[in-house]
């Protein structure tokens, strides 16, 4: 049993304040990504938990057990690293065993553990070379057997797919998440990479300037972002945002659509829909197409509305080119409120 | 021109330098050192090694180096370990050990040499504070285990620093994940330095110690300095007889031993510290 717990946790460098007062519970087997944008301190915030930064106030609790005064070592935890630090100088095979001699574990269980680490990851056929003869994606799983074997409660995972090509990431992207689900291990991993994030997680955080904005499921980030950041970083192309005026209670203006919306004294809130939740038609906002780009299954259509760049996801059966005047209509259901002052959603 | 040659050419005068200035000497020795009246020959040699100092010589030098290397090695280990953890005023620090480097070998000898002789400052000081009675004659030719310890300090204030400026650039460029990796999966302090900072420090190694040896196999000035005569090595040796017995054929002779040796210490290091190509950064 390994749940996470984070209580409370600051940290500042020098004047720079990268994580403000933390609270954070992961469940054990559960699978944590943090999301956000570099310099958000999702990176500090998994160091701390690793133990290779001292939080400037709060607690870290693995297990039940109080960390945060202990080295990494003492932690329970192990990791893989952004840039993989796969030991030059030792072959794959000693790299895979190295949290374990240092454990003093005995030459059969090494080996035992080495041998089946390197199966699950494909890797056997590689255990006498050096880091020097393997390519990235090779080193990359060398990382993560090297994790695995020591069979952790934890495995904290550093943005370990960013440094590979795009093939490659969706291959290795799907094969982590089954040997993770079956090493029964409580994952945090680290990622910029929204959909990396989405199609991991069990549950998603979304960082921004040192805090959390969201946490909650891949899909109810996706559906219900908390916060106008969260819609406007999640999803490609992000949520469209329109300014929306009072006309009466309950009843917003919005490029030129009257629209039913949350009761609230505001008179200025702003609309949100998602790109592929507009639909063209008879009625709708006024769109002055711009740029179309053909993606296959979908087209996306840059236009204007209302002055300002607002992207839709169409049927790529239905011919559309620029300079053409489109009416997309807001599926109601899908549409999202935000206040302008505190930038988080008004409940419709 | 091609751009090819460009650097080739621009080589070339260096090249032409070292060839003339080092090749056309050590020929001369060689041939000093073989040749006598009757083509090639091995009495030189023959004389030098009949010779009593010479084995004494010998002995010398290669304790005195087998002393102080592996001292300075350890030092330079934990100094530039303790320098390259500090995060300011690290190249103060560096400035200041690096000061006995910018004296030459003779002036640290004499500087040593102010310290131990019969009117020197240990001497002062041991008066002074009534511990012994009269000065203690440390150089004297019936002290030679003093001899030696003064050299083996005088040397190691002088010569360390090098080895760990050395040292203190290889540790620089090993990855900081490295080491967070190596700690993350169990090593104490003491092992990553050992699994992560030895290995991967072996280039600066060789350099450090193959720099070192050989200086250490050529200690002359340092010896003259704090024993004169009294503490023969192979280097003292070789300017014994070039100057004093005006034997310029059994120095010639010295010198190549001195340079096999050298040699020898070399090919041991490159050996011993070599990288695989595969394993290398």
């Amino acid at each position: 049993m390994a749940e996470i717990v984070i209580k409370n946790v600051a940290k500042s460098f020098g004047a720079f304040q990268a994580l403000h007062a933390l609270d954070m519970a992961i469940a054990d087997q559960e699978f944590m990504v943090l999301l956000g944008a570099s310099g958000c301190g999702k990176t500090t915030l998994l160091r701390i938990i690793a133990g290779l930064e001292t939080p400037t106030q709060g607690e870290v609790w693995i297990g039940g057990r109080r960390v945060d005064h202990l080295p990494p070592r003492q932690r329970g935890i192990s990791m893989v690293f952004q840039n993989y630090a796969v030991f030059p100088h030792l072959t794959v095979f000693e790299n895979i065993a190295f949290g374990l001699r240092m454990q003093k574990m005995g030459q059969p269980e090494v080996e035992r553990r080495v041998r089946r680490t390197a199966e699950l990851m494909h890797i056997e056929q590689l255990l006498e070379r050096y880091s020097g003869q393997l390519s990235g994606g090779q080193r990359q799983r060398v990382a993560v057997a090297r994790a695995l074997a020591m069979e952790p409660d934890v495995i904290l995972m550093d943005e370990p797919l960013s440094n590979l090509d795009a093939l490659l990431r969706l291959e290795m992207r799907a094969e982590l998440k089954g040997v993770l689900a079956e090493s029964k291990t409580t994952t945090i991993y680290v990622t910029h990479d929204q959909v990396e994030a989405m199609s991991l997680a069990d549950r998603i955080s979304v960082m921004n300037g040192g805090k959390i904005v969201q946490n909650d499921s891949p899909v109810e980030i996706y559906r219900n972002p908390a916060a106008r950041f969260v819609g406007s970083f999640i999803g490609n192309p992000p949520m469209n945002f329109i300014p929306a005026k009072r006309t009466d209670n309950g009843r917003w203006a919005v490029a030129g659509l009257e629209l039913d919306g949350p009761r609230t004294e505001r008179e200025l809130i702003e609309f949100a829909i998602r790109p592929e939740d507009v639909f063209p038609g008879e009625e709708g906002f006024v769109a002055d197409v711009r740029v179309v780009e053909p993606l296959g299954a979908h087209t996306l259509v840059t236009c204007d509305v209302a002055g300002k760049p607002f992207r839709a996801v169409l049927e790529s059966d239905r011919r559309v080119s620029p300079g053409e005047t489109l009416k997309l209509m807001p599926a109601a259901s899908r549409i999202r409120w935000f206040d302008l002052d505190t930038q988080t959603a008004i409940p419709a | 021109m091609t751009n090819k040659a460009l650097p080739y050419l621009l080589l070339t005068p260096a090249i032409l330098f070292l060839l003339v200035f080092f090749l056309y000497p050590f020929v001369q020795i060689a041939v000093l050192a073989f040749a006598g009246p009757e083509g090639f020959t091995l009495s030189h040699f023959q004389r030098m090694t009949s010779h009593w100092k010479f084995g004494t010589a010998l002995a010398n030098t290669l304790i005195l180096t087998a002393i102080i290397v592996p001292v300075q090695l350890a030092l330079a280990l934990s100094m530039a370990s303790i320098v390259t953890r500090l995060k300011t005023g690290r190249s103060t620090i560096l400035y200041i050990f690096a000061i006995p480097l910018g004296l030459s070998d003779l002036a640290a000898g004499i500087i040593w040499l102010a310290i131990f002789e019969q009117s020197g400052f240990l001497n002062s000081l041991l008066v002074g504070l009534g511990l012994v009675e009269r000065p203690v004659l440390f150089l004297g030719y019936q002290n030679i285990g003093w001899i030696f310890a003064a050299v083996i300090i005088a040397e190691i204030w002088r010569a360390t620093a090098i080895m760990m400026v050395i040292l203190v650039s290889g540790m620089g460029i090993i990855p900081k994940e490295y080491y967070e990796a190596a700690e993350v999966f169990g090593a104490s302090r003491w092992q990553r330095f050992r699994k992560v900072t030895l290995p991967m420090l072996r280039p600066s190694l060789q350099t450090a110690l193959i720099l070192r040896t050989i200086a250490a196999f050529e200690v002359f000035a340092v010896v003259v300095a704090l024993g004169g005569t009294t503490l023969p090595v192979l280097m003292g040796e070789t300017y014994q007889w070039q100057f004093s017995l005006r034997d310029r054929s059994v120095a010639a002779s010295y010198a190549l031993v001195i340079l096999a040796i050298s040699i020898a210490a070399t090919l041991v290091f490159l050996r011993l510290l070599r990288v695989p190509k595969e394993a290398k950064i």
